[in-house]
């Protein structure tokens, strides 16, 4: 696969060749999982084995859930308990599926701060970069909509809220949350939907993540140097790559575990760690809770949502220009749903030659800081908009666009890129030479 | 790249999740409880003196529907014995739709629920409230502390000021503990409201101790068999961890050692 020379699958047994005659299967898993992989991968690119277990353990404890769960609004939240208590190891199986969830979150965010430091996005990886968009779209979607499953205080005050937001569209906002609820509120109908949908939607993310895999399959994975593999013979490719079996996959797995040390340390000790504890108490629509606010994965993007109200002087311009038809609950949930478009546009508003953010010196600092922004955005969101809190979220909320929208675009321009390794090899040697006395002398090849 | 990473994951996880259980909840004091920390298990003996609290005194307004009776003879819980289950069980009188009338209650049955419109349903009161949220609002020491639930129980059963004032027609008492300050609830418990055949002390600050034990027990039955099922679960990785490090070593060991001979 891919434009990398490597050895393919022979069949050598008649039957191995009489079966790939009619059915090439085992070739498609040997090339899957021989691929040439670039040596020098680093430790920030073995997030996709974990989130591809992510996604077969929310898959496989969400099935055997769903044997236990009823969807209505008057046994919900009392199927949940009956889980809880009267299934074998029902507590486990949903303790994990809760905190399943923001095992998820916690991968794909690291996962997507790795591509955006390595210009993993850019040509010809866009592709791969959209499809990655979609998967983390539907897995919002998808963690939105389970979350209100249980039929908690928050699961139904989240959906009210969430769900308004549809509302704020003019024209035809109302009959569009009318639509997606089934109703003109929250309410049995909203919950059944929500079921299905939970249900079908991880499927949907499986088949994505085969595509965003078979992308970056006929590519090639990028790389810590950004530097492109060596293509023109067999030999030459070797030497900048080594199989994915087992190299990578051991070193995979190794992180995984790690990981899952912590995993199950919180889903043994402290499964309510990352809950919010008025989700143990059933939904009452006659009773609104102090603060509602939704899971620590979606935080960034409500305080974005809350960051414009109507004393923000973007918020006033649109609305007078449109006449009131952009008011400032619209304009938040434009401004939220493009923090993601513009995430999704960077393959083409990133304007440097230069992939990885490690020779870009005036680069990294940018990027450093939206990975704090984008924390202070998340602490914010979860905190009371009053006080100067709402600031705060503005000033979060526009470095957000200014690094799509200006920084990126500017810095292909403005900046002077370090000198890049000519190959791959050399920058795995140089590592590797760091205990002796000198590594092998950088080349100093220009950016392209 | 990689530390920055992790520790601004770690920084945020902890900042978000904090800032979450942060709300406008009154004083609330940490208890030494016994099922605190990955280690804590329940005191079968103060769930047993939690229950006889719960039935005498709580159970007069409040309800536990989501507790079935039997499970209070589970491992990990009261652990009473099967014919204290059914003689306890028998206590309480439960509509039965098939003959469409009341009946004595069987272990299959569950607790009654409240009594009262007013009285919140307690089978999972210890982990609908959070009673602290550790240092700088982290909720991190969860780990050791638990959320807090039972804490805020105590805190609250204790916080009576004896301060009374009449709002609407109904009579409210300022309660230190209490999200705004005035509850409802008048004092339930006052310190000798019960008497344990053991001896066990019956002060005020037991006996709520005693009770929010218990309640934490209903809201989390499965905790023990939970904490078991992480360390299988910590150590079982720990050591597959060290496995395949090894393993990775070894693997990759003449790939690198090509590059360190130049």
């Amino acid at each position: 696969m891919g434009g990398i020379p490597h050895d393919h699958y022979e069949p050598k047994a008649a039957w191995e060749k009489g079966l790939a005659k009619r059915l090439p299967i085992v070739g498609l898993m040997y090339d899957t999982l021989m691929i040439p992989t670039p040596k020098n991968l680093n430790w920030m690119w073995i997030w996709g084995i974990v989130l591809a277990f992510c996604l077969a353990l929310q898959i496989i404890t969400g099935i055997v859930l769903v044997m236990h769960y009823t969807p209505h609004v008057d046994m919900a939240f009392a199927s949940v308990e009956h889980i809880m208590r009267n299934v074998n190891g029902g507590a486990m199986l949903r303790y994990l599926h809760m905190n399943g969830a923001s095992l998820f979150f916690v991968a794909v965010y690291a996962h997507i701060f790795r591509g955006l430091y390595y210009g993993s996005y850019k040509a010809p990886r866009e592709i791969t970069w959209i499809i990655g968009m979609l998967i983390y779209l539907l897995m919002m979607g998808t963690a939105f909509m389970g979350y209100v499953l249980p039929w908690g205080q928050m699961s139904f005050w989240g959906a009210t809220v969430i769900t308004g937001l549809f509302g704020a569209i003019p024209f035809i906002g109302d009959a569009l949350q009318t639509w997606l609820l089934g109703g003109p509120a929250v309410d049995n109908a909203t919950l059944n939907r929500f079921f299905s949908l939970h249900y079908l939607l991880p499927f949907v993310i499986a088949g994505l993540v085969i595509v965003h895999i078979w992308a970056f399959h006929t590519t090639g994975n990028n790389n810590p140097t950004g530097v492109e593999v060596r293509r023109t013979s067999k030999e030459e490719a070797e030497k900048d790559t080594l199989p994915f079996w087992p190299y990578f996959v051991i070193k995979d797995l190794f992180a995984l575990a790690v990981i899952l040390v912590v995993f199950f340390a919180i889903v043994g000790f402290m499964p309510n760690y990352l809950g919010h504890p008025d989700n143990y108490i059933e939904a009452n629509p006659l009773a609104t809770p102090a603060h509602i606010v939704p899971e620590w994965y979606f935080l960034p993007f409500y305080a974005i949502l809350r960051a414009f109200d109507g004393d923000v002087w973007v918020v006033i311009i649109a609305s007078t220009l449109t006449g009131g038809i952009i008011d400032a609950k619209f304009f938040g949930v434009i401004a939220m749903f493009g923090a993601i478009v513009v995430m999704a546009l960077v393959p083409w508003l990133d304007t440097s030659s230069v992939r990885s953010g490690r020779y870009r010196p005036m680069f990294k600092w940018w990027f450093w800081l939206f990975v704090v922004n984008f924390f202070v955005l998340m602490w914010v969101g979860a905190m009371p908009a009053e006080g100067i809190y709402p600031y705060i979220a503005l000033i979060g909320s526009t470095y957000w666009f200014a690094y799509f929208l200006v920084i990126l675009p500017l810095l292909g321009v403005l900046e002077k890129p370090d000198a890049q390794p000519a190959t791959i090899e050399e920058d795995f040697a140089a590592k590797m030479g760091k205990g002796d006395s000198g590594s092998a002398a950088p080349s100093t090849q220009p950016a392209e | 790249m990689l530390k920055k990473l992790a520790a601004s994951m770690v920084a945020a996880f902890a900042l978000a999740t904090g800032a979450f259980a942060a709300g406008g909840a009154g004083h609330v004091e940490d208890v030494d409880f016994s099922f605190d920390g990955p280690f804590g298990s329940f005191d079968q003996n103060q769930l047993q003196r939690g229950l006889q609290i719960y039935t005498e005194i709580c159970a007069a307004c409040h309800g536990l529907q989501y507790v079935p009776l039997r499970t209070l003879g589970d491992d990990g819980g009261p652990d009473l014995p099967d014919d204290q289950v059914r003689a306890y069980a028998e206590f309480y009188e439960v509509f039965d739709p098939e003959i469409d009338d009341f009946r004595a209650a069987t272990p299959n049955d569950h607790f009654p629920g409240s009594n009262l419109e007013n009285a919140p349903d307690l089978s999972l009161m210890a982990k609908a409230r959070a009673g602290f949220h550790g240092p700088y609002g982290l909720g991190i020491n969860q780990l050791l502390k638990g959320m807090g639930g039972p804490e805020y129980i105590v805190a609250l059963l204790n916080g009576y000021t004896g301060e009374e004032k009449e709002e609407a027609g109904a009579v409210l008492y300022e309660n230190t503990a209490f999200p705004g300050g005035w509850i409802a609830m008048a004092p339930p418990l006052y310190g000798d409201d019960v008497e344990f055949a053991d001896g066990h002390s019956t002060d005020l600050h037991h006996l709520s101790e005693d009770v929010s034990a218990f309640l934490m027990w209903t809201a989390e039955p499965k905790l023990m068999a939970r904490k078991q099922a992480g360390f299988v679960g910590v150590i079982f990785l720990t050591i597959l961890s060290v496995m395949l490090y090894l393993t990775n070593k070894r693997l990759w060991a003449p790939v690198k050692a090509r590059y360190k001979k130049k």
